[in-house]
């Protein structure tokens, strides 16, 4: 019984992100679920569109993550590689402590992973201007908060306590390089009311609402459809 | 067509219709109704099927077990930074190099676990315990916790590390769970920014060469230069596998991720008993 409801839960939650998926995610932002289940309705499996696909389940929940990681990683390699003018010594430390640590959880997905992994993404950085250390901190600080959002509204997703525990030891480190790089942009601000709700619990986001934001920065075609969403 | 069929049959039309009968969305900001998943044994079994779905499998039971689990903690550090902020503390600690910055950080933080403290009662209602008597000296381990800026600093991050440990350690017996398991990742990524920014601060304070190298994550074990006191709270988090991955063997740039950056990019659950077992020294 409990198995059925379950089956019969990814199905609805696959259907769900398909019709999501053959809108093309980046142009689905603000459409209401009702009408984009509506549109899916005249689609058929010809319409998919081709990209990275993610796989099902907790697959594709991991493979999500592995996607964040690959730009967050990306994004911090830049960083230090090409670092903006007047950096202090603290923080080039301290970055490239954060490039070291979005490697390591780049490659430990991608070797958990195996052959469910997705391949390389191509990353579109041209909106940051890596000179600019407001530039970059601003990215960094988009970068950790989404992070962080999107580990804690994926939780309840993922169905292997052990994949859960993986995913809330990176994400707590996450929440620590918000915190540090807010700080760096103005001290005192390592939490505030925009990551906030009322209670002083941080706002997650859904997959969906994570990728159509992070999608901006990611240049290869990515296939969600299997990816668990609300 | 019985009823849980037509359940079936509506949601096979409507995709949003779990959505607005259940309350979970809002309840997840909204405290006044999260507090209905207490009625779900009063439910006809057809509903309580699709409060499952949003609730996860969990008992009510286990489910506040983990809530007041969370609840002593966050009782902990609540009456702890209201304590250190008051206006006596304040005015003493301002003559030991506290600066406004520090202090306002520390109400801000103070602020925050007030109000964890009060969204995990409003979710267990009658089922909460109540606040627990503090000894924040934890026997004599920390005598000056309240008349010694730094100790009290130290003691501050030592909740917080552990705060961001205990509920991860929970995390597993919340899987499925989208109000509660989310409200704890909530709470926890916030015990996380906290810890980040005390270790910040105690690293400006430098009152030990270890103090002066921390940083705002782990490294290795215990990192804070506070003593043996607190080796309990960092104990494990040197682990540098996960799942099988030795992450020291995954490639950097220039060369393999060093020790320090392995345990650093994973933070390590507690069990509820090794948390228990820090805490009970500061219960009176």
């Amino acid at each position: 019984m409990e198995k059925l409801t379950y089956a019969e839960e990814k199905k609805e939650k696959a259907f769900l992100s398909a019709s999501l998926q053959r809108r093309s995610f980046l142009k689905y932002a603000g459409a209401g679920a009702a009408s984009i289940a509506l549109l899916a309705a005249g689609c058929d499996k010809d319409d998919e569109i081709n990209g990275v696909y993610f796989g099902t389940g907790d697959i594709a929940i991991l493979n999500y993550a592995y996607a964040l990681e690959q730009l967050e990683a990306a994004f911090y390699t830049q960083v230090v590689a090409t670092q903006y003018a007047s950096i202090t010594a603290m923080e080039t430390s301290y970055l490239t402590d954060i490039r070291d640590h979005e490697i390591a959880h780049r490659e430990f997905f991608k070797a958990a992973l195996g052959v469910n992994a997705i391949a390389a993404l191509e990353v579109n950085f041209s909106s940051i201007n890596f000179n600019s250390r407001d530039s970059v901190l601003a990215t960094a600080k988009a970068f950790e908060d989404l992070g962080v959002s999107a580990y804690n509204g994926a939780g309840f997703l993922i169905q292997n306590p052990e994949y859960l525990t993986l995913a809330g030891k990176i994400v707590s480190v996450e929440a620590r390089h918000a915190a540090l790089i807010r700080d760096l942009i103005s001290n005192g601000t390592f939490v505030g009311t925009d990551v906030l709700d009322g209670y002083a619990m941080e706002k997650s986001r859904s997959p969906s609402e994570v990728l159509a934001i992070a999608g901006a920065y990611i240049k290869t075609a990515i296939n969600v459809e299997g990816l668990p969403t609300y | 067509m019985n009823l849980l069929n037509i359940i079936k049959e509506i949601e096979t039309v409507d995709p949003e219709f779990n959505e607005r009968i259940s309350p979970r969305r809002a309840a997840i900001k909204n405290i006044t109704s999260f507090g209905s998943k207490i009625a779900i044994a009063a439910l006809p079994m057809a509903f309580a099927t699709l409060f499952k779905k949003a609730y996860g499998q969990q008992s009510t039971a286990d489910v506040n077990a983990v809530l007041n689990f969370a609840l002593t903690l966050e009782y902990l550090e609540s009456e702890f930074y209201a304590a250190g902020t008051n206006s006596t503390r304040s005015a003493l600690f301002t003559t030991q190099g506290q600066s406004t910055a520090a202090a306002s950080a520390l109400l801000r933080i103070a602020g925050d676990e007030n109000a964890h403290v009060a969204f995990l009662k409003s979710v267990l209602g009658t089922a909460a315990i109540a606040k627990p008597a503090f000894d924040f000296t934890a026997k004599g381990t920390f005598p000056t916790v309240f008349t010694n800026y730094d100790t009290f600093l130290a003691v501050a991050q030592a909740f917080e590390d552990t705060g961001v440990r205990a509920y991860k350690g929970q995390a597993p017996s919340l899987v499925g769970n989208k109000v509660v398991l989310t409200a704890a990742l909530n709470l926890h990524s916030v015990e996380a920014r906290h810890a980040s920014h005390l270790r910040q601060m105690r690293r400006g304070r430098a009152t030990s060469i270890a103090a002066s190298a921390m940083k705002p994550w782990i490294t290795g074990t215990n990192d804070t230069g506070i003593g043996t006191s607190v080796d309990a709270i960092y104990a494990g988090e040197n682990n540098v596998s996960q799942s099988g991955v030795t992450i020291t063997s995954i490639m950097g740039v220039g060369g393999n991720i060093s020790t320090n950056a392995a345990t650093e990019a994973f933070d390590e659950p507690l069990t509820k008993a090794a948390v228990l077992a820090i805490v009970t020294p500061f219960l009176a």
